[in-house]
């Protein structure tokens, strides 16, 4: 299993954790990862808002160099890349003026797409090419006790859920309780959390951070667990406005990649946990060896 | 003793109002079509989790695009408010692209320089899209301290316990990120601008 | 062989029409007229302005007698719209009606084109085909087919019943086939109908009583048809009786069985009460079922185990029926088979699948209920006897109705489902009735198009039931504000006020469309008719034929054929039974001659024609190794003609020399 890997601007910055709990989890699991070398930017959101054509060329450059770097699927973690990355494949069959621009404005710089790279998430892959059954082999300390909000945001599954359920999404769930953690039910798991909103409108951006906290906090979650880290920046970074216009809510939000690398027994300092504004204080207890798969 | 007078407004719009044929150019974009059969049946509004603070509703941009009520649509807030989490997308019966809609007029608005100043979201995605083009990379810092200096100075100010927080935890860096591809990005961004029948 | 005169000399009468304006103002009628008289074998050209009135077909008539005219060609509309017409004037006039030809210069012609000088000429082109193709014409005979007078009506709805009733009431021997235990289809399951809020029992019952006990039906519930063989007037059908376990003619409906089944209580899912009852292995649907008699499920039976009979129950309910002797555990499936002229297709429909739409919560929130559902909630006979009693053992104290559920909706079913909006309102009704909650409807629009319908809207209103226009977002259980705790909130746009609420019940009604059955292509097939794209079976002409199908002999009546209220199924059982009686009456039906025959001097056996036919009208003779057409079957379509590798298969009205010649005379034209 090898994939080239996408990481995105966010990966590199505030994001960091999600990177620094991603790559040993998935060497652990034997997934090769090899860095998309000399990618630029996705675009994300902000870019579609000032030119749609440009937005998406943006994004097939990469998948350009994906094709031309050993031809491998590309895996963006950060659910806005995903989304972006995926939208533009579409477009690129889809609108034969997009697959046009796309063809020449690539052009100029040497590349070309095809049109065929797979874009994948990290839970996908997780769950459907490692499966698991083999990420329960690898779990040394389960999560027993664990009370885990599985928070997906919007992107991941609108508008193209292509590995999970639009409206109820389970693949973090299943890996979360495949960890050993007590998965709680969460109504507003792909609620949309504001997104720039946090910093540019505060009022509304706020207030959507403070009724995701306050749901996981009514349902008895010791943390949220993320797939995007401007989702996991918002649900942590923002505790203080949050308090103050709405009274304390305080849940750790954590990427699910280090609830992995937790439960794995991987070295913890290695997971970006002090990343976080809120400190995710939880440790699982004593180490298990897993019982071997019958046969 | 300011108030004394009640204050009204009178609103109605006349055909003057109307530019006509703004509401076939958005739907001409592609994916845009399915607005034609918009049966004004508010899910979109009901599912939004932004709708409440929006001064038109997504339904009613909508509706008031397609009757070609340019200015009163690119001038709203609900186009700016729009997080493009594509709730109303997914959930609308006639599979009406509406957040792609949206992001029709939020670059039409750009375009043609039709919002405020300081509203920060604009100004946020003009200065992402020039930060891609230079570097081929977001430098988030950078790109958050220029977003407040040309929007409001003083929120960078009081925001400065979370800017400690960054620094604590080790996610503060000011350096620029960049691909070393210098200018490709430039170029192949100039070359999608080419003429039709380039 | 063609009917020549004396000398054998062909003789044809062209007529133009001008059709008023809607062939002359782009086709030159008089042009086209003078160029045909000139034309090989035309006797007389004549343009005339409305050729199908009565003075035209006259002067038709008039012409063959005093011109000695043996065959007539008008150009003019659609054959679909008056080539009987023509014909029949040509028979009058003492030559066989299949010496005229019919060209369309209308639809074909003059309402294509925008460039007169165009139109004319191909007006001319067609012209000259035509009049080179009736040459070759023959006298042909029209062919009768008798009609057996026996009935089979499918399905024993409201739809189903009425049918029936009309045609035994008519005297005809009727077979009413229905797939459940007991006749009553869907509206049976209601509590009150709309708009004048009548028991559906009440008026049902008597009706399905008089089914159960009428001399001229052959009830066979529990049933259904597996296979249709034949051609109009001549069906034969097989029907697959399921066991009961229980003899038909023996069973008094005493129930005395049901009472002393060794399952004490009633413990499994009651599919009439959908879901929300229970009862025991051995039951009767519901206490007014007709036929009144009991039956047993293999599946939960103690005496099977899986389906199998293992005959080791105490049988308690053998002891109860006693003298009677009418349970019978090794009752088999019976297969039947009838001869009926004519057939009544009445399959109803099926409630959309409220999973479907997930973000209504249906499955997953035990207060939100289908309209069905709630129909038996507030039945008197329900399984709560009438009291609207939640899953959770609570009384609702807000109720919210949601409308289009599955319809309206490009990713479920496209159509508007026609009744939802009436029975949402009656539903508000009878919930106000039975719980003085407050009720909420949710619509996108309000559509009560019938008799009396919107003085209901306004009953409903004044109830004081709340309106509020906007397709429900979500319902969902999370609570912003103290008062929502515990509720199901629903988040929706109210576009008539203006805003966005969260609106907080303890009960959420989905109004479910109605569409096809799950079975409807399988079933379609075996009757060999068609359906429209969203799946409900095709009628001729939706404004002309609505109960015809295209396969002569076979009706459509009720929500089969598209979505609908019960004053227009019983309405269109009505017309169903009228068609059906049409050729029942006559006694037989006439057929277009253009069915192709086998030469069977030149047929080579090799029996490629036999599975191309879509009538499978072909049949391989085994002794003469040749291959042989039912003409009766026989629809013209050609497929077996152009495929033959020896032309041996030859059309009438459509023989090598006709096409040929009409092919010739277009291209003839410069």
């Amino acid at each position: 299993m090898k994939y080239s890997y996408f990481p995105g601007c966010s990966l590199k910055g505030l994001g960091r954790a999600y990177e620094e709990s991603l790559l040993p989890v998935m060497k652990h699991l034997g997934v090769e990862l090899q860095e998309l070398a000399d990618w630029n930017c996705c675009g994300a959101t902000a870019y579609m808002a000032v030119d749609e054509a440009k937005a998406c060329v943006l994004a097939a450059r990469n998948l350009a160099l994906a094709e031309k770097q050993g031809d491998l699927p590309i895996m963006a973690p950060c659910a806005a890349c995903y989304l972006v990355l995926n939208k533009t494949k579409h477009y690129f069959h889809d609108y034969p003026k997009m697959k046009e621009t796309i063809d020449r404005a690539l052009g100029t710089v040497g590349l070309h797409y095809s049109g065929d790279t797979p874009v994948r998430h990290p839970l996908d892959i997780l769950l459907n090419d490692v499966g698991l059954e083999a990420l329960k082999q690898k779990v040394r300390k389960p999560l027993k006790g664990l009370k885990v909000a599985p928070y997906y945001g919007c992107q991941l599954v609108r508008p193209y859920a292509t590995f999970d359920d639009q409206y109820n999404p389970t693949t973090m769930d299943r890996l979360l309780e495949a960890l050993g953690a007590t998965v709680v039910r969460y109504p507003l798991k792909t609620k949309c959390c504001g997104g720039s909103l946090t910093g540019t409108v505060p009022e509304a951006g706020i207030r959507m951070v403070y009724i995701l906290l306050n749901e996981a906090k009514k349902r008895g979650a010791d943390c949220l667990a993320t797939v995007c880290p401007l989702c996991q920046f918002n649900l942590d970074a923002y505790h203080a406005p949050v308090t103050a216009q709405y009274g304390p809510v305080v849940v750790p939000t954590v990427y699910f990649t280090q609830l992995m690398g937790l439960a794995f027994g991987l070295p913890e300092n290695e997971l970006g946990l002090k990343r976080a504004a809120i400190p995710f204080k939880w440790r699982p207890a004593a180490s298990e060896t897993p019982k071997p798969v019958a046969a | 003793m300011d108030k004394l007078m009640m204050e009204i407004q009178r609103t109605i719009k006349y055909d003057a109002d109307r530019v006509k044929g703004f509401g076939r150019e958005v739907m001409s974009v592609p994916g845009c079509e399915q607005l034609e059969s918009c049966i004004q049946c508010g899910t979109c509004s009901g599912v939004c989790p932004l709708s409440i603070y929006m001064d038109y509703t997504p339904r009613q941009v909508m509706v008031l695009t397609r009757g070609d009520f340019k200015n009163e649509v690119l001038k709203s807030h609900t186009i700016w408010l729009c997080a493009s989490c594509y709730a109303c997308t997914v959930e609308c019966p006639r599979e009406i692209r509406i957040t792609d809609i949206m992001y029709e007029l939020k670059q039409r608005a750009i375009h043609e320089g039709i919002y405020p100043k300081h509203f920060p979201i604009p100004v946020l995605a003009r200065e992402f899209s020039e930060m891609v083009k230079k570097n081929g990379r977001i430098t988030e810092m950078l790109l958050v301290m220029k977003l407040f200096l040309k929007t409001n100075p003083f929120a960078a100010m009081s925001n400065w316990m979370m800017g400690m927080d960054l620094m604590k935890t080790g996610r503060l860096s000011f350096t620029t990120e960049k691909i070393e591809s210098n200018g490709d990005i430039a170029r192949m961004l100039d070359a999608t601008d080419a003429p039709k029948g380039a | 062989m063609s009917t020549n005169n004396e000398n054998g000399e062909v003789r044809i009468g062209f007529y133009i029409c001008h059709c008023g304006h809607n062939i002359a103002a782009m086709v030159d009628c008089p042009e086209v007229a003078k160029y045909v008289e000139k034309l090989p074998g035309v006797a007389l050209s004549r343009d005339y302005k409305y050729m199908c009135s009565d003075p035209g077909q006259e002067l038709i008539q008039k012409d063959i007698q005093e011109f000695k005219l043996n065959r007539i060609v008008v150009a003019s509309c659609s054959p679909l719209l008056h080539e009987h017409t023509f014909r029949g004037a040509t028979e009058a006039a003492g030559l066989n009606p299949f010496f005229f030809h019919m060209v369309n210069i209308r639809e074909h012609d003059s309402w294509v084109h925008t460039e007169r000088v165009e139109a004319t000429d191909k007006a001319k082109a067609l012209a000259r085909a035509a009049v080179e193709r009736v040459a070759h014409h023959r006298a042909l005979d029209v062919k009768k087919v008798p009609i057996h007078p026996d009935v089979l009506v499918v399905g024993g709805g409201i739809a189903g019943i009425h049918a029936a009733m009309t045609l035994a009431n008519a005297g005809k021997k009727v077979f009413l086939v229905e797939r459940e235990p007991s006749i009553g289809g869907h509206m049976a399951k209601f509590d009150k109908t709309f708009p004048t809020l009548d028991c559906a029992a009440c008026i049902l019952t008597p009706k399905m009583s008089a089914v159960g006990s009428h001399p001229n039906i052959t009830l066979w519930s529990y049933s259904e048809v597996t296979k249709v063989d034949g051609y109009v007037g001549n069906f034969t059908v097989t029907v697959k009786r399921k066991p009961r376990y229980v003899n038909e003619d023996l069973c008094t409906g005493c129930q005395e069985c049901i009472s002393n089944c060794v399952y004490k209580e009633p413990k499994f899912a009651d599919e009439f009460n959908e879901g929300l009852g229970k009862r025991k292995p051995i039951y009767i649907p519901f206490p007014q079922a007709t036929p009144q008699m009991v039956l047993i499920d293999p599946e939960v039976c103690l005496n099977f185990k899986r389906g199998v009979l293992t005959d080791k129950c105490k049988k308690t309910c053998v002891e109860a029926c006693g003298e009677k002797k009418a349970i019978t555990f090794k009752q088999q499936e019976e297969i039947k088979e009838i001869k009926v002229g004519t057939i009544i297709v009445a399959t109803g429909f099926q409630t959309f699948d409220a999973k479907r739409v997930p973000q209504y919560g249906y499955g997953v929130f035990p207060n939100v209920y289908t309209s069905l559902e709630v129909e038996r909630l507030v039945n008197a006979s329900g399984p709560t006897g009438g009291d609207v009693i939640l899953r959770d053992g609570k009384h609702p104290k807000a109720i919210g109705i949601i409308h289009c559920v599955g319809s309206r909706d490009k990713k479920t079913n496209r159509w508007c489902s026609r009744v939802c909006c009436m029975y949402s309102l009656k539903l508000a009704h009878l919930l106000k009735e039975h719980t003085e909650a407050e009720i909420f409807n949710f619509y996108i629009d309000m559509r009560t198009p019938g008799k009396s319908y919107e003085e209901f809207y306004d009953k409903l209103l004044e109830e004081g039931v709340q309106f509020i226009r906007g397709r429900v977002g979500e319902v969902t259980d999370w609570a912003m504000t103290p008062e929502e705790e515990g509720k199901l909130v629903i988040r929706v746009e109210d576009t008539l006020a203006g805003f966005v609420r969260r609106i907080p019940v303890d009960m959420v009604v989905l109004s479910t469309g109605l569409e096809p059955q799950a079975d409807a292509q399988a079933v379609r097939r075996m009757f060999n008719m068609s359906c429209g794209s969203e799946g409900f079976f095709l009628e001729r002409h939706p404004k002309l034929a609505p109960v015809n199908t295209f396969t002569d002999g076979i009706y459509l009546a009720g929500a089969c054929q598209g979505p609908r209220d019960i004053p227009d199924t019983v309405a269109q059982a009505g017309a169903a039974a009228a068609e059906a009686l049409v050729l029942i009456d006559t006694g037989y039906i006439e057929q277009e001659p253009n069915t192709a025959y086998v030469l069977e001097e030149e047929c080579s056996g090799c029996k490629s024609c036999v599975p191309l036919c879509p009538y499978t009208a072909i049949t391989f003779d085994e002794a003469k190794q040749k291959a042989a057409i039912n003409e009766a079957l026989c629809k013209g379509c050609g497929t077996c003609v152009a495929s033959c590798p020896s032309g041996s298969i030859v059309q009438r009205l459509f023989d090598d020399d006709e096409v040929f010649s009409e092919i010739k005379g277009v291209l003839a034209y410069e």
